[in-house]
């Protein structure tokens, strides 16, 4: 690992200040996704702003209708303290390893956007709101493609807030190796109609119209049984093709449905 | 850029100057000279180098120093009082845990951990628990061993 200018912020105006003075900076919350990457020397940056310890950015609120995630808030704690969401808790507890979702933060998942992660579908399977220093953006906008956000340069997520469904469930056939998803499908019924995001398949998350118009009609896992994903454009290596991805889709949504319904 | 970094290492207090990039585990074991925590992978897998930061088990691979500044951390080196070796390093004799022995400290570390947040674990959780924690010698079956008898003696 090439060596950088570290600086720890004591709150969000200061880190923001810290990154604009910065000629390449990146924040670092638990690091988790940065150091490693650091240390294979795919990303060198001159700076490290260590958001880590702000206390605003720390801890999960529960509120009438949501669950509200701060950005440096580690898995953990999410699998811990989320209890309003039993699915978002479960899916926390699938994160890595115990000393990983001791130090793993949900912001730095989310603003990686690493095609396996698992956080990306809570956020769309759940409708999520991400509030940044700046501005609030909805799932659905924030995932661009494979480790692309919407997030702006020096722009830092403050939190995530997560509507409460009614029923949810994630179900993820992890790579046994790193546990990261080969797939996993986030399945939620809201007042609003059902959402069905996938993770781990494709170059991003994504959403899957044809099961969640099915399921919106009638929430059981027969109603999506004939609903496949093509296979063109799926991730495809070592540890499964892309036609196995996509039949993997079709068997984690009719898991994630059983066990939400 | 070089920082001073300052904490308590089992239960002493230390400093020094390092560069940013310095690892935890490299300030422990080159800095301290507290070698008994190991560098196995190097890539967040292995789980050799689990260390406790206030409590805690954290990989110290993937932690700066700079990011323990401030904090509480034990190293195997810390578990033993008076001479006297902690409950599960004690299961771990008894039970021949361990093979070549490089995955032991963090094994020991790991399962300490494991016990604060579930005191008595089935055979199942630990195997589960244990996830982030790779034996190349497959060792597995002595460390499950080890960890249930130590859950017994440490009350749980």
């Amino acid at each position: 690992m090439y060596n950088f200018n570290y600086h720890r912020a004591g709150s969000v105006d200061e880190a923001v200040a810290l990154m604009a003075k910065a000629s390449d900076g990146r924040f670092l919350a638990g690091g988790h996704s940065l150091l490693p990457t650091m240390k294979q020397r795919l990303a060198q940056p001159t700076d490290l702003i260590d958001i880590g310890r702000i206390a605003a950015l720390n801890g999960v609120k529960t509120e009438s209708n949501a669950v509200v995630v701060g950005a440096a808030t580690p898995h953990a704690e999410v699998n811990a303290s989320a209890k309003a969401i039993p699915a978002l808790m479960a899916l926390a507890a699938k994160i890595g390893d115990p000393h990983v979702r001791h130090r793993g933060t949900i912001g730095g998942s989310i603003a990686n956007s690493d095609p396996a992660a698992d956080y990306p579908a809570a956020l769309v399977g759940l409708g999520a709101t991400v509030k940044t220093n700046k501005r609030t953006i909805a799932a659905d906008d924030f995932f661009k493609g494979l480790f692309e956000t919407a997030l702006s340069d020096g722009e830092m997520v403050v939190s995530v807030s997560f509507p409460k469904p009614e029923a949810a469930a994630y179900m993820k056939f992890p790579q046994p190796a790193s546990r990261f998803a080969l797939v996993g499908v986030f399945v939620a019924r809201t007042s609003g109609g059902v959402r069905v995001a996938v993770t781990g398949a494709g170059p991003s998350v994504f959403r899957v119209k044809a099961m969640e118009d099915a399921l919106k009609a009638k929430f059981t896992p027969d109603a999506i049984k004939g609903i496949t994903v093509p296979a063109k454009g799926l991730n495809s290596d070592i540890h499964g093709s892309a036609e196995y991805r996509a039949h993997l889709v079709n068997v984690m949504a009719r898991r994630a449905v059983a066990a939400a319904a | 850029m070089t920082i001073a970094v300052a904490m308590k290492v089992n239960g002493k207090a230390v400093s020094g100057q390092v560069e940013a990039r310095t690892l935890l585990v490299q300030f422990l074991r080159e800095n301290l000279r507290l070698t008994g925590t190991h560098v196995g992978c190097d890539t967040s897998q292995c789980g050799a180098c689990v260390v406790h930061i206030n409590g805690k088990a954290v990989k110290s691979c993937t932690t700066l120093a700079a990011q323990a500044d401030g904090t509480e951390v034990t190293t195997i080196e810390g578990l033993a009082r008076d001479g006297k070796l902690h409950p599960m390093q004690e299961a771990f004799r008894e039970h021949h845990a361990l093979q070549c022995g490089f995955c032991t400290p963090g094994m020991v570390m790991s399962a300490i951990d494991m016990l604060r947040r579930i005191p008595r674990p089935d055979e199942a959780t630990i195997r589960h628990e244990l996830e982030g924690n790779i034996c190349r010698c497959t060792g597995y079956h002595n460390i499950v061993k080890a960890i249930q008898a130590a859950a017994k003696v440490m009350g749980g």
